[in-house]
């Protein structure tokens, strides 16, 4: 298995010094592979008593989330984190392409610099930071407005602002990619900034771009702690963005610690469900890259 | 709920290499306490090894019984079919509804309180206080808390109908403290410690009984449970010398650190 990797050099020595680095490198890549099968197969292993006694299909169609009655319906909860997770995405994309271009054709260089570092201090804040913030700012503040201001629109402001940062650097790379050939030739064409900008370096920015909106949309799917503290909780399929609404990750943060046996088994399955969607996510974007691989050939 | 609870088995274990073992088994809400407990008590009695099981209150109400376990755990008072076993209150567990500090009104009868968490009330305006809709926080299931809620008004967890859903008190007490327009309980020994630091809550009394860790301990305050080790009538020597252990005032930071009023009282017939 180790002679797949194979040292160019002809001299013994680096040959061995590549054996051995290669062994370990692909050891330990095998160990966190294997660790991720092993969580998925303990999730499944865990979900199996629930889902012997509700049908799958029956726990993903209802939306009543009662486990002191036995009734577990994850449909509102669902709905409620790609809600979430898509209002997000609406209000950082914008923000994020817009920081990129500002970076790279508009600002000057002192001042792209600095909104680079601004932007990776906010990547930086920890998640409960945000919640918190949310829980005695924001929320009350939309609480003036609509009550009770914990709600799905407070859960997506929140999450935009802690993706904002992946979405914007990620462009921001990806913009910086673009040859500079393009902008020469769409120069030379005299095209005006945004005309350049619009009609050679973000369609050719386009796969880069994108591979931050997953990576954003994954981490607004997975986030738990400030979705948990400012979204409200409620298990109900919003009617309007003032509604509380419950999340599947802030379901398993309050309940785990109290549940047993088959709520115990629901809140795995949700797991799994969870699990399952993020995978949904990252198959989307390998199939986009391969799509513009083949496209552009690079 | 209870046939999940009786069935349901977490043990948390310790290696066994001492020469006597206490089992205590039984109510989630007393298990992380009596955990703690019997950390302390092994430190000083090195030859005696506590082991913690959870399960709810009957499993180890039923197990003091049996002899499976040396001392059950309950988080509710023994029934009449119950009383052939000892309580021994350890602690108790009050909870309070609390308001935010702009919010006029100073008292809710339990009816009053019950059809706004009910959603039969949901304006201020109906109850003497300001024309506003109320923003009812509930706790989520499974919470010991929201146990002692609902017991104490008889609902049920699918009556009742909240606008906003917290996991532990602080962040109630956060919840309350940034909505005037909230009503929420959280458990007394928070509410206490955020009134201390300034948060802008209230305090509710219930049925005329003003919150506070005094009349919790007393047993005066209605809205408060005990927390118990449940043995036979004649508990083995290691048994008792634990129960009184967790008794004495040697405990009595960990019990306040886990948001309950001691009580330093004998044991209870």
């Amino acid at each position: 298995m180790f002679r797949l990797i194979k040292g160019h050099g002809t001299d013994p020595f680096s040959w061995n010094i590549d054996t051995l680095i290669g062994a370990t490198v692909q050891t330990l890549a095998i160990i966190s592979g294997l660790v991720l099968l092993g969580m998925i197969l303990f999730l499944i292993q865990e979900s199996l008593p629930l889902l012997n006694q509700i049908s799958l299909w029956q726990f993903l169609s209802h939306s009543r989330w009662q486990p002191l009655d036995g009734e577990y319906g994850v449909l509102a909860l669902l709905i409620g984190s790609l809600l979430v997770t898509l209002i997000s995405v609406l209000v950082s994309v914008p923000l994020g392409i817009a920081s990129a271009l500002f970076c790279h054709d508009y600002a000057p260089s002192w001042l792209a610099n600095l909104h680079r570092r601004i932007l990776q201090l906010l990547a930086g804040i920890p998640s409960v930071v945000f919640g918190f913030w949310g829980l005695v700012t924001l929320v009350p503040l939309i609480n003036q407005w609509q009550p009770p201001g914990a709600s799905l629109l407070a859960g997506s402001l929140i999450l935009a602002l802690m993706i904002l940062p992946t979405i914007a650097l990620v462009a921001d790379s990806a913009v910086g990619q673009v040859p500079l050939s393009y902008r020469h030739t769409a120069a030379s064409l005299g095209l005006g900034r945004w005309a350049t900008l619009r009609g050679a370096v973000l369609p050719s920015a386009k796969s880069g771009i994108l591979m931050g909106i997953v990576l954003g949309a994954g981490r607004a799917m997975g986030e738990t702690m400030a979705v948990l503290m400012v979204s409200g909780n409620v298990v109900q399929i919003p009617q309007s963005v003032f509604d509380s609404m419950r999340t599947l990750t802030a379901n398993i943060a309050l309940e785990m610690a109290y549940a047993t046996h088959t709520h115990r088994g629901a809140l795995f399955v949700t797991g799994l469900l969870l699990t399952l969607m993020i995978a949904g996510f990252m198959i989307i974007l390998a199939i986009a890259r391969h799509r513009e691989v083949l496209r552009h050939g690079r | 709920m209870l046939r999940g609870t009786l069935t349901g088995l977490l043990v948390s274990c310790t290696p066994s290499n001492t020469s006597e073992t206490l089992v205590l088994t039984g109510s989630s809400t007393v298990a992380p306490l009596v955990s703690e407990i019997g950390q302390r008590y092994e430190s000083q009695q090195s030859d005696i090894q506590v082991d913690v099981q959870t399960g709810g209150s009957s499993r180890g109400i039923a197990d003091a019984r049996s002899g499976v376990a040396d001392i059950g755990m309950a988080s509710r008072d023994l029934t009449a079919d119950e009383q052939d076993l000892t309580a021994h209150i350890i602690a108790r567990d009050g909870i309070t509804v609390i308001l935010h500090d702009a919010n006029p009104i100073t008292s809710l009868t339990d009816a009053e309180i019950m059809d706004i968490y009910t959603g039969e009330i949901d304006n201020w305006q109906e109850v003497g206080g300001e024309d506003t809709s109320i923003v009812v926080v509930n706790k989520a299931d499974g919470r010991a808390t929201l146990d002692v809620f609902l017991n104490y008004f008889d609902l049920d967890s699918g009556e009742i109908d909240a606008d906003i859903v917290i996991g532990d008190n602080t962040q109630g007490l956060k919840t309350v403290a940034g909505n005037p327009q909230a009503i929420g309980y959280i458990s007394i020994g928070t509410a206490q410690a955020g009134v201390e630091q300034g948060e802008p809550i209230r305090l509710l009394p219930i049925q005329g009984v003003a919150a506070s860790a005094e009349n919790v301990a007393n047993g005066t305050f209605p809205l408060a449970r005990s927390l118990s080790l449940i043995t036979s009538d004649n508990p083995s020597d290691a048994a008792q010398a634990f129960i009184d252990f967790a008794q004495s005032d040697a405990v009595h930071d960990l019990i306040e650190a886990q948001n309950f009023v001691p009580v330093n009282q004998r044991s209870r017939d």
